[in-house]
């Protein structure tokens, strides 16, 4: 079995700034000089296919532009109320088909945790998308610690329930507390990741501190934040947005082109910070690691 | 109320700054960077916003007039009603070339099969015939037929909302407002004339018009 680091984008193959922003000249200098002059055009393409064609959004963009309806149902709104969430103390209840269950303490479960850094795609099913450094550790590594029984086939993941920290919460928009739920394998594929941070510093209010989770492949409502109880079950949970709108939002919502959302196209997605659309890739770009998971699905049915 | 023809012509001038003012928060914002990560969504949601609000305004016109007898409020409805289309057209041009970059494939793919696209598309469809007839000469020349095509206007408000409603994902609140507000001004159309006497509202005393 894979242990560690999915090969998906390596911070090392992000292009350092000013490399990326000078690049046509090296590339125009580096190609005329070895190639010839018809060769600028093709470097330029193929290197903005490979690394810089997922560079990170800035900090900025990533911390004030985001779903997260506990505060609002604007983008800009959990930047603005998510300062009145208090992280510390936070305990974590694990429940359902495990040995070890309890309510744990938010520094017990980080305990013993290597945390690194995953840049990774993060696509919203209303067809705009970014690039994030995360920081975190995959989720495999809590679960184990937790012994799931073998009768467990989903985990459930709730957010925290308190309208007086979470405004959002006061309005009917959703019913509270959101729940998500994964698949036990999807749950301890090596890419899902729990997330600590973002660029190296501690995850902000607004992007579902303390720890969350980030499943890159599926769109970004699967994605749970500010969790506080992590369940082990054997039927599959429900999850928030399918049971506020069923036909629009499944249980998977594996990210798929080829699978519309009934009222908007997913074919093609924003990009923030680009202003071109561009194509969107089967399972957000990570079908050779995902794509086994759901083999013989009809994925049209379960979308 | 403005009873000079000075202050006639200064309230419509005021009017027309104050139909101005959506667009000239969009411009500063813009070229100010105070449109968050994605400039071209909330470019299209203020567009649309203004234009939607507009439009509502526009519907108030003359159910306010019939029931307050302020008849100098129905020369404001034209402009009003044309500002509505303009901000339309901006959200509409906004969508088309800079949203979509003139990507007819998928453009066309949108209308035909997105229910909201079709329907914001076919209620701004709907207004340019009500535009171009907005003129006091098309007005004359439609004579009563002109009031039943203006008629039009409630079903591309009502279109305009539903195309609202069907775009957001959760939070229903501000398109079942305006479309609250749309459907009372429609009922208030339905309102008899006779019936307006018994409201409370002060009515035009008809001091010019000899007592018979």
């Amino acid at each position: 079995m894979l242990i560690g680091r999915a090969p998906d984008i390596r911070s090392s193959e992000i292009t350092p700034e000013q490399l990326y922003f000078g690049r046509r000249e090296f590339i125009a200098a580096a190609s005329a000089a070895a190639l010839g002059l018809a060769a600028p055009a093709a470097a330029r393409a193929a290197v903005r296919r490979s690394s810089d064609d997922d560079k990170p959004n800035s900090f900025e963009d990533i911390t004030h532009y985001n779903n997260y309806y506990e505060f609002g149902t604007d983008k800009e709104d959990p930047a603005k109320y998510a300062g009145s969430l208090k992280t510390r103390p936070w305990k974590v209840e694990v429940s359902g088909l495990v040995n070890k269950p309890g309510h744990y303490d938010l520094d017990d479960l980080l305990h013993g945790q290597t945390v690194e850094e995953r840049i990774y795609r993060h696509r919203c099913v209303e067809a705009w998308s970014m690039v994030i450094p995360w920081n975190g550790f995959p989720l495999r590594n809590l679960i184990n610690r937790f012994e799931p029984r073998s009768q467990a086939k989903y985990v459930e993941f709730t957010t925290l329930l308190d309208p007086q920290q979470m405004p959002g919460q006061r309005s009917g928009v959703l019913p509270w507390p959101y729940v998500e739920g994964l698949r036990m394998d999807e749950a301890m594929h090596p890419l899902t990741l729990v997330v600590t941070g973002l660029y190296g510093r501690a995850l902000p209010n607004q992007n579902g501190a303390p720890l969350r989770i980030h499943v890159p492949w599926k769109y970004g409502f699967k994605s749970a934040k500010s969790l506080v109880r992590i369940r082990f079950v054997e039927e599959q949970p429900a999850n928030t947005w399918n049971v506020t709108a069923p036909n629009e939002y499944g249980f998977y919502a594996n990210v798929n082109p080829t699978v519309d959302h009934p009222r908007w196209s997913q074919a093609r997605e924003r990009r923030i910070g680009e202003f071109l659309r561009r194509p969107t890739l089967m399972f957000n770009g990570y079908g050779d690691q995902v794509a086994s998971l759901y083999a013989g699905m009809d994925l049209r049915r379960n979308f | 109320m403005p009873t000079s023809r000075t202050v006639r012509k200064a309230a419509k001038v005021a009017v027309f700054l104050a139909c101005l003012i959506p667009l000239a928060l969009l411009l500063a914002d813009l070229f100010g960077g105070r449109l968050g990560a994605d400039p071209i969504r909330a470019t299209e949601l203020r567009t649309g916003q203004a234009g939607l609000i507009l439009l509502v305004v526009t519907l108030a016109v003359t159910p306010l007039r019939r029931f307050t007898g302020w008849n100098w409020l129905g020369g404001y409805r034209r402009m009003l009603g044309l500002f509505a289309f303009g901000y339309i057209c901006l959200h509409f041009l906004d969508w088309l070339g800079v949203d979509q970059f003139f990507a007819v494939r998928y453009i066309w793919k949108d209308i035909v099969k997105r229910p909201y696209i079709t329907v914001g598309f076919a209620s701004f469809l709907l207004m340019i015939p009500l535009a171009i007839t907005s003129s006091s000469r098309m007005v004359r020349r439609l004579g009563k037929r002109w009031a039943q095509l203006h008629a039009l206007v409630y079903v591309a408000a009502l279109g305009g909302i539903i195309h609202f409603v069907w775009e957001v994902k959760a939070d229903l609140g501000e398109p079942t407002t305006y479309g609250l507000i749309v459907v009372a001004l429609l009922m208030l159309r339905f309102v008899p004339r006779e019936a307006l006497g018994l409201l409370h509202w002060p009515r035009p005393a008809r001091s010019s018009a000899p007592a018979a």
